[in-house]
């Protein structure tokens, strides 16, 4: 994995300094350069408040660039993303009002569903750095899943993160056994614990693809877990503490995906902490 | 266990099951007769039902001690029936729901019920015990009368009262005499502890009592029964008679929605009652089995329909004989085939005798059973609970009265609803979250099960959460965070606390975690679930208890603490306690190294009409040294019993007196004969009979069931300690 250009998404919002401050640490320490889009005029005002915001950066040698666009913010923001050549996509998200949740506003959500690179999204992002330990994975039986999880061990090593965990979520249905009774109950416990090891299994095999650098001083776990897929994790992610979740994109989203959630959709629904969705 | 071993142990089990068959079948016929009358059906009809259902449910049903037989939630729905479409078609009614009960089966929406809130569910049940006395009240006291509901019918309680203390008339005069004192038997049957008097249920003793009333003024005093005519079960048709006058179901309505109205009714109530028995019963099971309520609910399905062909009622899972059935050992299957079967019996050789039961004393039966069902402890459990669910429990209690069964349940689900709503003063938090997957559960390390709950937990979702519950092993420890949980309410509250007695009893936990966040909810159900509401009159007496126990601690120099307590793990592995619920202890008094303890206990046996509280004075003492299982109690003519029914009395030879005064049981004799050494076996035969009980750590001592004076206390302590003594030094 190679991040050559970070952007992040710039609007005059309360968030704008934490968003800045955020994307620019981060293409420190991918070593990447940062492209700060605009949805609006170009103004020599504007230009100055974003880059007085980044002083701080300068000195340790980031390169930055200011990009305005015109048009719809989804199509300009998508365009820019494609033009520049960005790899990867920075996005604040909400926060609900009485609860602590948090949810995308409906020009991230369709950024995050149609943009060709990875998306970052950032449920709190702070001006402090809050250090990243600890980064949950999903292990899905899927062909992106290998790729998905060396990126996984490429930031956790750039950022320093100490635990990784490799979440499997299995679907219910592969249980084929329906519990009613104390004999339905053991051979369903037997077929998940077949299950389980099958699972650990293939994850071992994922891990070997990693370069052997990235696998020092992190503590890796493998955690299967029983339900609904794309749900399961997240929820796990934010019973944990987890303070990433690295995922597979969605294959397709389709007009039902929107209606009756899966995969990505209930994650994006209710962030349980920062996403991060490899393209 | 191999196959031969299986077989060996069924044929073991056969004697015991077969006579615990024949007690329940004793419980189950007073209920049933009685059950039908109520109905307006044949008193037959209930015979038949469970005869059906015992036959059918045993061979291909999926649990094991429950019985089946005419529920009494159907009086309810029948009675309507029967007045409306007739009893013919009420048959066919029966039929069409019993077909429907086997497609719930097959579609696994068996546990339907699980989806109603419980304060609802209570609504409907004291409703129908509303249904029942009130109607049967006025035949209890030998005055009937046709009013348009049940409202009518309570309201003219007083009036029945007063017209039955001036019968000038004897005939109606024995009438009422026969009603109130089978009342009176049903009432303080259970407070009376004799082993004799307990072997035949309370409803049988009515039974018993009235036949030999009748044949005494028949063949002693060679006059008729002075009790009315009118007031006597009507003839019921011998066994020939029976077949050859099958009545034919009537189907010509089965195109009119009233027809399926009352199907539905049908199939939600013995859905709703056979759950709930099923649930209540797997908690007693002795051998801690889990019914398959699937598989149950297709085998009553398919006994309502041959019941409803044979002239019978709907059969359900019922609660009052299967609770019989376990306290009198049942342990499979067969003890509810040999109800049918001695059913059968006794219909084939006495069903004609049966008409010599005045109706009056049939009747006080369900009038018990009605009050039991709608008893002011139930509002007040409600009340203790919160005030929402008795808003709940009597929202669903009236509408169930005025307009019907199904509108009742679910005007209880929709208040339950709003007030939900009210009280988080969200729609959205149900409306956005009701569909997703909110319960995540996985396996923390090999042991551990861990389960969150998000957004909310009520009755609309359970279901997600029982899945997980129900998909892990017993014996395994479960945390179970509501931490991301913005609302759990009552129903998911009771719930967890049924699925945490059942996880205790096989060797597990659960834990539950998380409610910091409800700081708001501090009247929340479960906090509040335990307080015990104490009258007066025995607030004073136990304070003089608490007196005496003080200053006993004090003499000994041991402490003592009055507070109830519920965590009583340490009593569960005693054989006495395998077919009862430990309710909580009291009045401790315990030594300073805790080897001693004595304590009040209460504990429950059986549930339902056939639940018996039981207060009891016992002494608990840890064993110093390894002792073999054994128990040990006075030999009686049960006991006798028991041992033709599979249970072994250890003789020890060279002592019969002993071996004759005293009943010896144990899984290992060689190990307890080498423990019952001459010196203990005097000190057992110059001291008073006490039931001592070793689980192998701990020696279990009391003397009757029922709270000891203090002057017993101290003679307990007394035997207890010499004999921990005397047992130590062996």
């Amino acid at each position: 994995m190679k991040l050559n250009r970070i952007g992040v998404g710039v609007a005059f919002s309360p968030n704008l300094k934490a968003n800045i401050y955020e994307a620019a640490r981060l293409s420190l320490f991918m070593e990447s350069e940062l492209m700060l889009i605009h949805v609006g005029e170009e103004d020599a005002k504007k230009t100055q408040i974003i880059s007085g915001h980044l002083n701080e950066f300068k000195k340790q040698k980031l390169s930055y660039k200011i990009i305005f666009v015109n048009g719809r913010p989804v199509e300009a923001i998508l365009n820019a993303i494609r033009e520049s050549k960005i790899n990867l996509m920075v996005l604040g998200a909400l926060k609900q009002e009485s609860f602590f949740k948090y949810y995308l506003g409906s020009i991230a959500r369709e950024i995050t569903r149609k943009a060709k690179c990875s998306v970052l999204l950032l449920i709190n992002p702070s001006i402090k750095r809050i250090p990243c330990k600890h980064i949950v994975v999903n292990g899905l039986k899927d062909p992106k899943t290998e790729e998905t999880i060396k990126s996984a061990f490429f930031i956790g090593k750039k950022l320093s993160a100490s635990k990784i965990t490799i979440v499997e979520e299995v679907a219910q249905e592969e249980i084929s056994i329906k519990v009613d009774d104390d004999r339905s109950l053991r051979e369903s416990t037997i077929i998940r614990e077949r299950l389980r090891l099958r699972e650990k299994q293939r994850v071992k095999k994922l891990i070997k693809s990693v370069p052997k650098d990235q696998l020092e001083g992190v503590n890796i776990n493998s955690q299967p877990i029983f339900g609904q897929r794309g749900y399961s994790i997240g929820h796990y992610a934010q019973v944990v503490r987890a303070d990433l979740l690295v995922m597979n994109a969605p294959s397709k989203v389709s007009f039902w995906d929107k209606l009756f959630p899966n995969d990505i959709e209930y994650i994006l629904e209710d962030l349980p902490t920062d996403v991060l969705i490899i393209r | 266990m191999k196959k031969r071993q299986i077989i060996s142990t069924v044929l073991k089990s056969i004697p015991r099951n077969l006579f615990s068959g024949l007690v329940v079948s004793l419980i189950a016929l007073p209920l049933s007769l009685g059950l039908a009358m109520a109905c307006d059906a044949p008193p037959i009809s209930g015979v038949i039902a469970s005869i059906a259902g015992g036959a059918l449910v045993s061979i291909f049903g999926g649990s094991f001690v429950t019985i089946s037989g005419p529920g009494k939630g159907l009086v309810a729905v029948i009675l309507i029936a029967v007045s409306t479409m007739g009893l013919n078609a009420t048959y066919a009614a029966i039929i069409c729901s019993g077909i429907l009960l086997l497609i719930l089966g097959f579609l696994r929406l068996g546990k339907l019920s699980d989806y109603f809130p419980s304060s609802a569910i209570q609504g409907v049940l004291a409703a129908i015990g509303l249904i029942i006395l009130g109607k049967q009240f006025h035949i209890m006291l030998a005055n009937k009368i046709v009013k348009e509901n049940t409202v009518e019918y309570l309201m003219a309680i007083p009036k029945t009262v007063i017209i039955a203390l001036n019968y000038s008339d004897t005939g109606l005069k024995y009438a009422a005499l026969a009603g109130v004192l089978s009342l009176a038997i049903m009432v303080f049957y259970s407070k009376i502890r004799n082993r004799y008097l307990q072997l035949v249920p309370a409803p049988m003793w009515v039974v018993i009592l009235s036949l030999s009333y009748s044949y005494y003024y028949e063949f002693v005093l060679g006059l008729s029964n002075p009790i009315s005519k009118k007031y006597m079960i009507p003839e019921i048709p011998n066994i020939q008679k029976i077949i050859t006058d099958l009545p034919v179901p009537d189907f010509g309505l089965i195109g009119s929605s009233a027809f399926w109205i009352n199907v539905v009714a049908l199939t939600l109530i013995a859905s709703i009652e056979s759950l709930l028995s099923i649930k209540a019963v797997d908690r007693l099971d002795p051998k801690k089995r889990r019914s398959n309520v699937n598989k149950d609910i297709k085998a009553l399905g398919m006994s309502t329909i041959a019941s409803g062909f044979l002239g019978g009622l709907n059969v359900v899972a019922v609660i009052a004989p299967s609770s019989v059935n376990i306290s009198n050992g049942g342990t499979n299957r067969i003890s509810n085939f040999s109800h049918a079967f001695f059913l059968t019996i006794f219909i084939v050789l006495f069903s004609t005798e049966l008409k010599r039961i005045p109706l009056p004393a049939l009747m006080a039966i369900l009038v018990y059973t009605g009050y039991k069902l709608a008893s002011p402890d139930v509002i007040r459990r409600m009340f203790i609970i919160g005030k929402e669910q008795l808003i709940i429990f009597l929202i669903t209690l009236f509408v169930t009265l005025k307009v019907g069964l199904i509108s009742g349940i679910f005007s209880g689900v929709l208040a339950t609803f709003l007030i939900h709503v009210f009280i988080n003063k969200s729609f959205q938090l149900f409306f956005k979250n009701i569909l997703k997957p909110n319960v995540l559960m996985y396996k923390e390390n090999d042991e551990n099960y861990f389960i969150s709950v998000k957004h909310f937990s009520s009755f609309l979702n359970f279901r997600n959460l029982k899945n997980k519950l129900d998909a892990i092993p017993e014996k395994n420890s479960v945390v179970i965070d509501f931490s991301l949980c913005g609302f759990v309410d009552h129903t998911v509250m009771e719930n967890i606390n049924s699925y945490q007695a059942l996880f205790k009893k096989k060797g597990g936990s659960i834990d539950v975690i998380g409610f910091e966040m409800l700081g708001s909810e501090s009247q929340h159900p479960f906090a509040l679930k335990k307080l015990l509401p104490i009258s007066g009159f025995i607030k004073n007496n136990a304070n003089k208890r608490k007196k005496d126990f003080e200053s006993l601690a004090n003499k000994l120099k041991m402490e003592y603490i009055s507070q109830n307590d519920t965590n009583n793990e340490h009593l569960r592995g005693f054989d006495y306690f395998i077919t009862k619920e430990i309710g909580y202890t009291y009045n401790k008094i315990s030594s300073k190294d805790s080897c001693y303890n004595l304590f009040d206990i209460s504990y429950s046996e059986g549930v339902a009409i056939a639940k018996e509280n039981i207060r009891s004075t016992m002494l608990y003492i840890k064993a110093k040294a390894f002792a073999p299982q054994f128990t040990l109690t006075k030999e009686g003519y049960l006991e006798r019993l028991y041992s033709f029914t599979g249970k072994k009395d250890i003789d020890i030879p060279g002592y019969e007196n002993f071996s004759k005064r005293f009943y010896l049981n144990g899984k290992n004799p060689k190990k307890i004969l080498n423990l019952f050494t001459e010196e203990i076996i005097r000190f057992f035969e110059n001291n008073d009979y006490y039931h001592v009980e070793s689980n192998g750590e701990a020696f279990l001592i009391f003397s009757k069931e029922r709270i000891a004076t203090s002057k017993e206390v101290k003679k307990l302590l007394n035997f207890g300690m010499s004999f921990s003594d005397l047992i130590s030094k062996e």
